[in-house]
């Protein structure tokens, strides 16, 4: 099967800096493919490129197995839905998603009928006449789907279009868009620096950084098997040690840190005894514990003073220092085991080798 | 605290009244009244709309009367046709220090007096001017050409004296486009005419249609630039509520020229906004 969208070792710089580098990925038809990276990592630029506004400086792109490197943007069989979504303040609501039809030189007639089919889809039926400043920021969303939706392009690109909206509208919006995506069955390419977006929404999420993807994969690839250490670092919360590599075998390996912990952990990639590492261990994966015999399963065991309970209802997490001054972020377990947990408690923690991931730091 | 506030209101009204009343309301009553009086003979006045009726069946008057306005509303046609595309550069293609270049060289000739820049003019397109002797030397011309004196002298004078304030309002309501919103245009299927049509002019039209009223009320009101480049032909209303007021002393005639010229300019700015569908709050708010 033809992917929708397949770009080519993408380039582009502008004048010393590249803003993409090599960037190469395929999505496949009806999927929600999203570019995830912080703010000037360059996923703008690349959308900027697939919808015809900048040209790249090599490299190809290409919608349905064809080339559209030659097709001006107001040709190009892909629609973006910008990020302050861009509707047409001077037109109603039926005009903003008519006019792509309008200048396909639709009928008067079908170009209404499409618009209130349009409306029915988003959930917005009879808002047609109404003007854009008189909607809500989610239904201002939905519109801007819909004007591009009625031109059935063969890829939409969504350019972090929940930015402007506020906490509470953007997870429902979250939901809504999957849901849309469903509904129109239409390929998605969604960027965004919010790893939550991402991950909640996504069958596969490029992880983006200084113009490169540093990995492709599904949400659970990235959070539970991240390739590399941006990426480990990036998506979710992590506890860090930096240190060298005493001993390794296979994958299993240990380290001593820089403040001299010796640390079991799994090596991702290549690495040796004697290489500078770095370990990454999820909050969620670390035991807590009132006594070292309740840890003695576990590879890395360590105790120390809880500092501050940072209480944010299922997400509450301890702060704890341990013994060589370092703090590290534990998940505070609700089953009540812990309520009664306070500053100053001592706590013993512990961890599986197997939840501790390593990489080859930099040097 | 209410009696403070109070004074300050006062304080804050009184120039704004002295201005009104003494410059525009008091001078234009008195025109009014000077305007339907007719001398019967030395000092003995009688009400009467003589001048009025003088002014609407003498044909020189009339014709001068309507091609004031016809060239005033061709001046700012041709005023908005050329600073369009300027304001659209210097608002949204020119970026950063080039923009405020750009925009101080519409400023700058307005250091100079307009007599001095309507001289300007003159320098270039006299008989033995600048373009005359350059097309010549070219061999376009086999003899001295004279380009001063018509109605596209004064054509070309008109639109330079009014670029700025046309430019002016258009930029700043320009500016306000986001540009995400032209290339949804654009993305959406959008040619560049379309993209002009649907979006960039009817964002603009307040810019527009405030920038028409200055220009058009600039041009009409104009005495300099219709006396200095235009020819014989081109005689400007102005020119002749001057005439009346001050080479021929018919203060009468000239109080009644003067009223119709604000009943024209009233008019044709209140077609304009029906035209367009906006309010006079509106455009200048």
């Amino acid at each position: 099967m033809t992917p929708d969208l397949e770009c080519a070792d993408l380039v582009k710089r502008f004048g010393e800096t590249t803003a993409v580098d090599n960037v190469s990925f395929s999505v496949p038809p009806g999927s929600f493919f999203s570019i995830l990276g912080p703010s000037g990592c360059g996923k703008t630029t690349i959308m900027r490129m697939i919808a015809g506004f900048l040209d790249p400086t090599s490299g190809d792109i290409r919608i349905k197995g064809k080339s559209v490197l030659d097709t001006p943007p107001n040709k190009r069989p892909v629609n973006m839905v910008f990020q302050h979504l861009a509707l047409f303040p001077m037109m109603s609501i039926a005009e903003n998603i008519g006019y792509g039809l309008r200048r396909q030189k639709m009928p008067r007639d079908q170009i209404a009928r499409k618009v209130d089919e349009a409306l029915d889809r988003i959930g917005l039926p009879g808002i047609g006449g109404r003007k854009v400043d008189e909607l809500s920021g989610g239904q201002k969303q939905r519109v801007a789907i819909a004007r591009c939706m009625v031109l059935e392009p063969d890829v939409l690109l969504l350019d972090e279009p929940l930015g402007a909206l506020d906490l509470k509208l953007r997870e429902h919006m979250k939901v809504e868009l999957k849901a849309l995506q469903a509904a129109f069955d239409t390929t998605f390419v969604y960027i965004t620096h919010d790893q939550s977006e991402a991950l909640v929404m996504s069958d596969q999420i490029a992880v983006m950084n200084a113009g490169r993807f540093e990995q492709v994969g599904t949400g659970q690839d990235l959070y539970y098997r991240p390739d590399t250490p941006f990426v480990a670092g990036f998506i979710g919360e992590s506890n860090r040690w930096k240190g060298r590599i005493d001993r390794i075998e296979g994958e299993a390996l240990q380290m001593r840190t820089d403040s001299g912990l010796a640390m079991r952990a799994t090596a991702a990639g290549p690495l040796a005894a004697g290489d500078t590492a770095e370990i990454f261990v999820r909050p969620e994966s670390i035991r807590l514990a009132a006594s070292a015999e309740a840890l003695s399963g576990f590879d890395n065991q360590l105790q120390g003073k809880v500092t501050s309970i940072l209480f944010n209802g299922a997400a509450s997490r301890v702060l704890v220092q341990d013994d060589a001054g370092e703090t590290l972020e534990v998940t505070l377990p609700q089953s009540g085991e812990f309520a009664a947990l306070k500053r100053g408690d001592a706590v013993h923690i512990g961890w599986g080798a197997a939840q501790a991931t390593c990489f080859k730091g930099a040097a | 605290m209410r009696a403070h506030t109070r004074i300050g209101f006062i304080l804050l009204l009184t120039p704004l009244v002295l201005w009104l009343g003494l410059l525009i309301i008091i001078p234009h009553i008195d025109m009014f009244l000077i305007s339907i009086r007719e001398r019967i003979s030395f000092g003995v006045y009688e009400t009467s709309l003589a001048q009025y009726e003088k002014a609407l069946t003498e044909p020189l008057y009339l014709r001068t009367f309507w091609r004031t306005a016809v060239m005033s509303v061709l001046a700012t046609a041709i005023t908005l046709v050329i600073a369009f595309p300027v304001s659209y550069y210097i608002a949204k293609m020119a970026k950063g220090r080039l923009q405020q270049v750009l925009f101080m060289l519409c400023l700058i000739p307005f250091y100079v007096s307009e007599l001095v820049r309507t001289f300007g003019w003159m320098i270039l397109l006299r008989e033995t001017g600048l373009v005359s002797n350059l097309l010549q030397w070219a061999g376009l011309a086999d003899q001295p050409v004279e380009m001063l004196y018509n109605d596209a002298a004064m054509m070309v004078g008109l639109v330079y004296t009014s670029m700025l304030f046309m430019v002016v309002p258009l930029v700043t309501t320009l500016e306000s486009l986001d540009d995400s919103v032209i290339e949804a245009g654009y993305d959406l299927g959008g040619s560049g005419l379309s993209v002009l049509r649907e979006i960039i002019v009817p964002h603009a039209m307040p810019g527009i249609v405030s920038g028409c009223i200055v220009v058009f009320m600039l041009s009409l009101g104009n005495y300099l630039t219709p006396t200095m480049l235009g020819g014989k032909d081109s005689l400007w209303f102005t020119e002749m509520i001057y005439n009346q007021f001050i080479v021929r002393s018919n203060w009468e005639l000239g109080a009644a020229f003067g009223f119709m010229l604000l009943v024209l300019s009233s008019v044709i700015v209140w077609g304009m906004l029906r035209l367009t569908g906006r309010t006079l709050q509106e455009t200048m708010g």
